[in-house]
């Protein structure tokens, strides 16, 4: 049976993981690759690299990040952030990515999507939608520029319109629920299942174990995406698995 | 020495460091004809259309090499397209000719399910192979496709998963192998698969 994943996710600024990640394990906890392999070990199903670099001209230092990983990480990874361009792309995926993910550049070209996917095919595109409710409106808006920008375009109808122009996948966050530890958005994640007919990620609020099993019973997430819970050692990899398995969850162990 | 096709589809670094990793010694990516010929196993791999692929093993002349150094009995690991390349034939876009080393077709996965069909799922043995050994009953393994290829003989099913519908994940003939996951990104489980074909190959060059 498919397993549902759990995803942890690494913030990496100028070829280093900052949000610490504190494990007494780990050599250098600033590295991406040996926290990869850490993650890997411990029976992460996949990571997500989110290079938050803010410097266009430091940008190369990801593309090592991405090789180095591909030489000591044996499951899929994905990198998000600072891609524009197909051209830029090409350069992640060469460098052994096995999925990019686009947030504003999706945005801003739509038909970035649609021309990566046809060439790479869609399981390497992956697009981040990062929603918000918002006052007076009965629906979830696409904000950009990691959270500064609204398009005032309907989350849903965002995902559905990716999924056409060939998205392979969806990392959906609630920027309503992200860094407060209360769980994930159940109403967002179930429609965004719902609306979409390719894997939707859950990421954004949690706090607790029964929170990852949640979002899968009771919205559907395909996987669920883990960040400070994980980093700050409250939860391991494995205790979330072991609680998704306790709820019938598929899971792999 | 065991040879990675390069015939120009997707990333192959990750499969020649996963043999690394898992301590098989000798594996090259190359994309030259006569490299191919004289290495002691075969692997093929990929993603990305099953037609391009072909043509791609047409044009350069690979697929000669391979076919002619398969009848010699250099064992061959197809990995995901790889493997649907060993079949007949596929379906996907049209109709196109594979290898033909494993009779069967390549069908489309159901409509029933998200497609493609991505993610860690189970994959059960109906039967023993040297490519499963010391590989748990029941272990997950990663898959990204939308076709499977589906053999005429049971006898050539080696692993099964359920998604949508029974397929088969993992195939082989003689010393002819397929797994339609990707063991390079499996883990700890893939990578004993990677080693278990490199003792497969170095086996038959010590006999």
């Amino acid at each position: 049976m498919l397993s549902r994943r759990v995803i942890p996710c690494l913030d990496v600024d100028r070829g280093r993981v900052v949000k610490g990640v504190r494990f007494v394990e780990i050599r250098d906890a600033g590295d991406p690759v040996e926290l990869a392999a850490f993650y890997d070990a411990e029976g992460a199903d996949e990571l997500v690299f989110l290079d938050i670099t803010a410097s266009h001209e430091e940008r190369g230092v990801m593309l090592e990040v991405a090789r180095h990983t591909a030489e000591e990480v044996f499951i899929p990874y994905t990198v998000g952030g600072g891609m524009r361009s197909a051209e830029d792309i090409r350069e992640m995926l060469a460098a052994g990515s096995d999925k990019i993910s686009l947030n504003s550049a999706a945005v801003r070209d739509p038909e970035l999507v649609r021309r990566t996917s046809a060439i790479y095919g869609s399981q390497c595109i992956v697009v981040a939608v990062d929603a918000k409710k918002v006052a007076g409106r009965d629906r979830w808006e696409v904000f950009i520029n990691g959270g500064r920008i609204n398009t005032e375009t309907d989350a849903i109808e965002w995902i559905r319109e990716v999924e056409r122009l060939g998205a392979g996948e969806i990392l959906l966050t609630s920027m309503d629920r992200d860094g407060t530890n209360i769980g994930f958005d159940l109403p967002l994640t179930a429609a965004g299942t719902s609306a979409a007919n390719i894997p939707v990620i859950a990421s954004g609020g949690a706090g607790e174990l029964e929170h990852f099993a949640e979002v899968v019973v009771e919205a559907d997430a395909d996987a669920v995406l883990a960040a400070s819970t994980l980093h700050y050692g409250k939860l391991t990899v494995r205790d979330i698995k072991e609680h998704m398995a306790s709820h019938g969850i598929p899971v792999r162990l | 020495m065991i040879a990675i096709v390069d015939y120009g589809m997707g990333n192959l670094r990750s499969a020649e460091k996963g043999f690394e990793k898992a301590g098989v010694e000798g594996v090259f990516v190359t994309p030259d004809t006569e490299r191919v010929r004289e290495a002691d196993g075969i692997v093929l791999p990929g993603v990305g259309a099953f037609r391009d692929a072909m043509a791609d093993l047409e044009r350069t002349g690979m697929r000669e090499v391979v076919v002619e150094r398969v009848a010699a009995g250099v064992p061959l690991l197809g990995i995901c397209l790889g493997m649907q390349l060993l079949g007949s034939m596929s379906f996907e876009n049209g109709e196109h000719e594979g290898l033909g080393l494993i009779p069967g077709v390549c069908e489309r996965l159901p409509s029933n399910v998200k497609v493609p069909h991505m993610g860690w799922n189970t994959v059960a043995y109906p039967q023993a192979s040297p490519l499963f050994e010391g590989v748990e009953e029941e272990s997950a393994f990663y898959f990204v496709h939308s076709y499977h290829l589906r053999p005429e003989s049971a006898a050539d099913v080696i692993g099964r998963t359920e998604y949508g519908v029974p397929f088969a994940s993992a195939v082989a003939k003689d010393h002819v192998y397929g797994v339609q996951f990707h063991p390079e990104k499996s883990s700890e489980m893939g990578l004993r698969i990677l080693a278990d074909y490199g003792r497969i190959v170095h086996g038959r060059e010590a006999s």
